[in-house]
């Protein structure tokens, strides 16, 4: 690399644009405004560069964070060990379920299912209206993956992908439910953007565990799970449905309550775990 | 900097006459925030260096022809993309740490230390001296980070870069962690401590007083 502090020897017959450029003084708006065009296509070569070249790394990172989580939720189930013993990965059946309708899409592939490709599209996405969008997700597709696991022809847990606003980032995640979809197994989000030390405690494992045995669905069936402002109190009726809140991420445990209710309510998962419910009797 | 240091200079003294963080005290918030664990304090010192020494040779290199009075604006788009870049590149091949690191990658853009020398070093000096105090500034910087991280993860959880020293309590050890160093503040004292035995061993580093502060009034003056 050379001094450029002694200017580079321009060529008498070199292009007279850069001579025009490198004698035209600082001060002029003219220059002002070429150099920073300049630096601006530079930088965004070498921003939009790295981006699409790093992309299929990042979504396989992704993919595994994805199965990673889903193992996660289904080893954290204490239940997992009485009912079915150790579960494996690979036992869970990945489905694509029609949301509106509930039913089992059997036509599609959910190997290669791309939810945020079907999101850009008008025919395969709905959008939420304002009052329904807890999550506030703005629009969804219509189509979703889910992972059972099935024994002797009856669902034993489900997990299913959720996601919505947390405080100022977007949760992706997933809840995984007993086969009657009464109880909760587990929950964890693999992708967000909370703060450190608050909302990011999402991620803690003592937090996580408190979901495990929540109970899912209030006596008039509307969903009853969330996260409680401060503590919850063991044995009241709050504790059936609720865990204890994260101090100073209000919002964020907001959020979470929001997504929750979304997801497993009638415009999300709901027809869904109906169908699911009556198959596991 | 009036006079033109040496390159041997340009990298030896951020290193520890001139350290960003025991001298200058500057880039303290990722300092705190990052040194749990030596391998978060290893990657931020790797990207920090790589920022501070691409930011200091772009800008040394396009220096005579910035203009004065957009000058600012163009440093942070060149910090602005090289942190992108780093951030990218992190996601893809260091997913777990980037996740860990989470806000903080983003957050060098903010970093003083990389504005600092591109202001006070970059603009005034050639590209090859920009380099070396862009790799003596950032490896200034990692040490201490690196050594903050080491104690603290060696304190708090017993262990360095994950393998383990102290067996814990809750392992079946005799280690009772300091839950102290698992949190931002213990940075914050480490980082005094550093700062005093460092001063203590070179005393021109002390800063003398800007302002001499007088003796309170007599009581009859003031009433």
């Amino acid at each position: 690399m050379s001094d450029s502090s002694q200017h580079p020897a321009v060529g008498a017959r070199s292009f007279s644009l850069v001579r025009w450029l490198q004698e035209l003084p600082n001060e002029s708006p003219a220059k002002a405004v070429i150099v920073t065009l300049l630096v601006c296509v530079v930088a965004s070569v070498f921003v939009a560069g790295s981006a699409v070249l790093l992309r299929p790394k990042q979504i396989a990172n992704r993919q595994l964070a994805q199965e990673r989580q889903i193992v996660e939720i289904l080893q954290g189930a204490p239940a997992a060990h009485d009912t079915v013993g150790q579960i494996d990965v690979r036992d869970l059946e990945a489905r694509v379920v029609e949301l509106a309708t509930g039913n089992y899409a059997e036509a599609m592939d959910a190997a290669r299912f791309d939810e945020r490709r079907m999101i850009r599209s008008p025919t395969q996405s709905v959008t939420i209206a304002a009052d329904q969008d807890l999550a506030q997700i703005k629009s969804r597709a219509k189509y979703a993956v889910v992972h059972v696991l099935m024994r002797g022809g009856k669902p034993q847990f489900v997990v299913l992908p959720i996601r919505g606003l947390g405080f100022g980032s977007m949760l992706y995640g997933y809840i995984g439910l007993s086969g009657d979809t009464e109880t909760v197994v587990g929950l964890g989000f693999y992708e967000h953007g909370e703060t450190p030390g608050l909302g990011a405690l999402i991620d803690d494992p003592a937090w996580r565990r408190m979901w495990s045995g929540k109970k899912v669905w209030q006596p008039g069936g509307e969903v009853g799970l969330g996260v409680a402002r401060g503590p919850v109190v063991p044995g009241t009726a709050e504790s059936r449905h609720y865990v204890d809140g994260i101090t100073g991420a209000t919002w964020t445990g907001q959020g979470v309550t929001n997504l929750l209710r979304y997801w497993l309510g009638e415009h999300g998962f709901g027809p869904y775990l109906k169908k699911l419910r009556r198959s596991s009797r | 900097m009036s006079t033109v240091p040496s390159m041997r200079q340009a990298f030896i003294d951020p290193l520890i006459n001139e350290n960003p963080i025991t001298l200058q005290i500057l880039g303290l918030c990722s300092a705190l925030a990052v040194t749990k664990t030596v391998a978060t304090a290893l990657i931020m010192s790797a990207a920090v260096t790589f920022v501070i020494t691409m930011s200091n040779a772009t800008v040394s290199l396009i220096r005579h022809h910035m203009p004065r009075h957009v000058r600012l604006i163009l440093q942070i788009t060149i910090i602005a993309s090289l942190v992108i870049v780093v951030d990218q590149v992190l996601k893809a091949y260091a997913y777990g740490l980037s996740k860990e690191l989470s806000v903080f990658v983003g957050l060098i853009v903010t970093n003083c230390i990389i504005m600092g020398r591109a202001e006070a070093f970059a603009l005034k000096n050639n590209v090859r001296l920009s380099i070396m105090d862009g790799l003596g500034n950032g490896l200034g910087y990692s040490w201490i980070l690196i050594l903050v991280g080491s104690v603290r993860e060696l304190f708090g959880s017993g262990s360095l870069l994950g393998f383990e020293i102290f067996r814990t309590i809750s392992a079946g050890g005799w280690y009772q962690p300091a839950a102290l160093m698992l949190l931002p503040p213990s940075a914050f004292f480490l980082i005094g401590f550093l700062i005093w035995a460092l001063r203590s061993w070179r005393v021109e580093q002390i800063e003398h007083d800007e302002f001499e502060i007088l003796p309170s009034a007599e009581p009859e003056e003031t009433r």
